[in-house]
């Protein structure tokens, strides 16, 4: 057991956990943040991606330990404290970039991460940083589509599938 | 997954020490590691965390040559490796932009993974594996499918490698895992040239000797045109035959070439 110390969502935390405690856990279990999803606990789906000091990680694949003393931004820490969505979330209702919902906390955080580093990203580099998301309802389309109208471009050019 | 402790020393010489206890195991990016331990495959006593080791996330450049320490991230390869493109990018293509912010050179280059992108660059390279207790030459490491020439508790600490005049990393992504279904590496140094592929061959990334024969006579595309590589001794999985492989080995190494003449 160790106690760790981290920033989530803008709250200091501190609490004992399991060495072998996984971030996802601790955030779900421990911290009720229940916004991260685990769809296939093997790092290949995405929809567990959170923040660490600003980088997209899969937190199904990172110990909680590792992120003592850091910064941990998940989906209930992206809208603004009186609930005013973000850009990439608005646009996601906007444009229907969801059905289900399941994968969208983690493509939100991955969307939210490609913004912050390229703020006006082209179709072809939103699809090539979502390839770690699996969707299995929308296609893609309309999340591509969010992505972009999020970033402030233009998305009637985008053919409509 | 099994119950473990986990060590985060903050300095190199408390890794050292604590892998001479040979229940112990080393984490870096965790990107192989967790899932492994997930499946119970793996019985660690501790795993020792490089994550607080700084010294070991440091990139040297200079003119012709680049020290990457063992437990730099792909994304920091992808950006900070600014004098050698070609590593650079394999380094962003590998996985995901995720598996890029926690996965590490050291962690691949340890696990040898059949399909694994970096030990196709190290070998193509001729690159130096240092070590706590050696330095390894690319030529000596690889030693098959998921072995190395690493001795029990042995520290990958920095990769040495020579920048090549020339050099490309051609992935054929397998859609699902992001591996390569077959990766080529080809590295033109002043006194020849190197190809190493990956994802191939059942005993792991290999050097192939007859196109860089073809490749020192001629430099071209073209001087590849004669060469076909035998299906025996291909990896064979329902993404893709083993004649299928051996096919894609000419192809991605003539893209390499076409990609840097
Ligand atoms: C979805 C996904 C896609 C991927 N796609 C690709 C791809 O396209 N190409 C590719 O090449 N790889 C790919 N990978 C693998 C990825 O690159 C891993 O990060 C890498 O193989 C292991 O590095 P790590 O730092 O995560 O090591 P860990 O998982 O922490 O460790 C792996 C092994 O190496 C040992 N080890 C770690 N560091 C050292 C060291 N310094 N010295 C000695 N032993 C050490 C550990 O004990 C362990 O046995 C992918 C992984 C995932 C999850
Ligand atoms: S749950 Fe983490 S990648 Fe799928
Ligand atoms: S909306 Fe259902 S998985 Fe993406």
């Amino acid at each position: 057991m160790k106690t760790i110390n981290m920033i989530v969502n803008g709250r200091p935390v501190s609490q004992t956990v399991a060495d072998n405690r996984l971030l996802v856990d601790f955030l779900r279990s421990d911290l009720q943040l229940t916004g991260t999803h685990v769809g296939c606990d093997t790092s290949q789906c995405g929809a567990c991606v959170v923040h660490v000091d600003g980088k997209a990680v899969k937190s199904c694949t990172m110990f909680a330990v590792e992120a003592d003393g850091s910064e941990v931004t998940s989906i209930e820490g992206i809208a603004e404290p009186d609930g005013t969505l973000s850009p990439v979330q608005q646009a996601f209702q906007d444009y229907h970039g969801l059905q289900c919902g399941f994968c969208t906390p983690g493509m939100v955080m991955s969307a939210t991460a490609l913004l912050a580093a390229h703020p006006t990203p082209s179709e072809t580099e939103i699809r090539e940083y979502l390839e770690g998301n699996i969707c299995r309802c929308t296609g893609y389309h309309n999340i591509i589509k969010a992505v972009l109208a999020a970033s402030g471009q233009d998305v009637s050019a985008l053919p409509a599938e | 997954m099994y119950a473990f402790d986990i060590e985060m020393p903050t300095r190199l010489e408390q890794v050292i020490e604590a892998l001479k206890d040979d229940e112990n195991q080393v984490l870096a990016g965790g990107q192989t590691l967790i899932p492994t331990l997930k499946a119970r495959l793996a019985v660690p006593g501790k795993l020792i965390s490089l994550s607080r080791i700084e010294q070991l996330k440091q990139i040297a450049i200079d003119d012709n040559s680049v020290r990457i320490g063992a437990c730099t991230t792909h994304a920091s390869v992808a950006t900070g490796v600014t004098n050698f493109p070609a590593l650079a990018a394999l380094a962003g293509q590998i996985g995901d932009p995720a598996v890029r912010n926690r996965g590490t050179i050291g962690g691949s280059l340890a696990n040898n993974d059949p399909s694994a992108c970096y030990p196709a660059a190290a070998l193509a390279c001729g690159a130096t594996i240092v070590t706590d207790r050696r330095e390894i030459d690319a030529d000596n490491y690889f030693q098959g499918m998921f072995e190395t020439a690493l001795e029990e508790g042995e520290l990958i600490t920095e990769l040495r490698f020579s920048v090549p005049l020339q050099a490309s990393y051609q992935k054929f992504a397998q859609p699902a895992s992001r591996f390569a279904l077959v990766g080529v590496f080809v590295a033109r140094y002043a006194d020849g040239v190197r190809v190493a592929v990956t994802g191939a061959s059942e005993e792991g990334v290999f050097r192939w000797g007859e196109a860089e024969q073809a490749l020192n006579g001629d430099f071209s595309v073209a001087s590849l045109d004669g060469l076909s590589l035998s299906a025996e001794g291909m990896l064979s999985d329902v993404h893709g035959s083993a004649a299928y492989r051996a096919h894609l080995v000419k192809v991605m190494t003539q893209r390499a070439v076409a990609d840097i003449t």
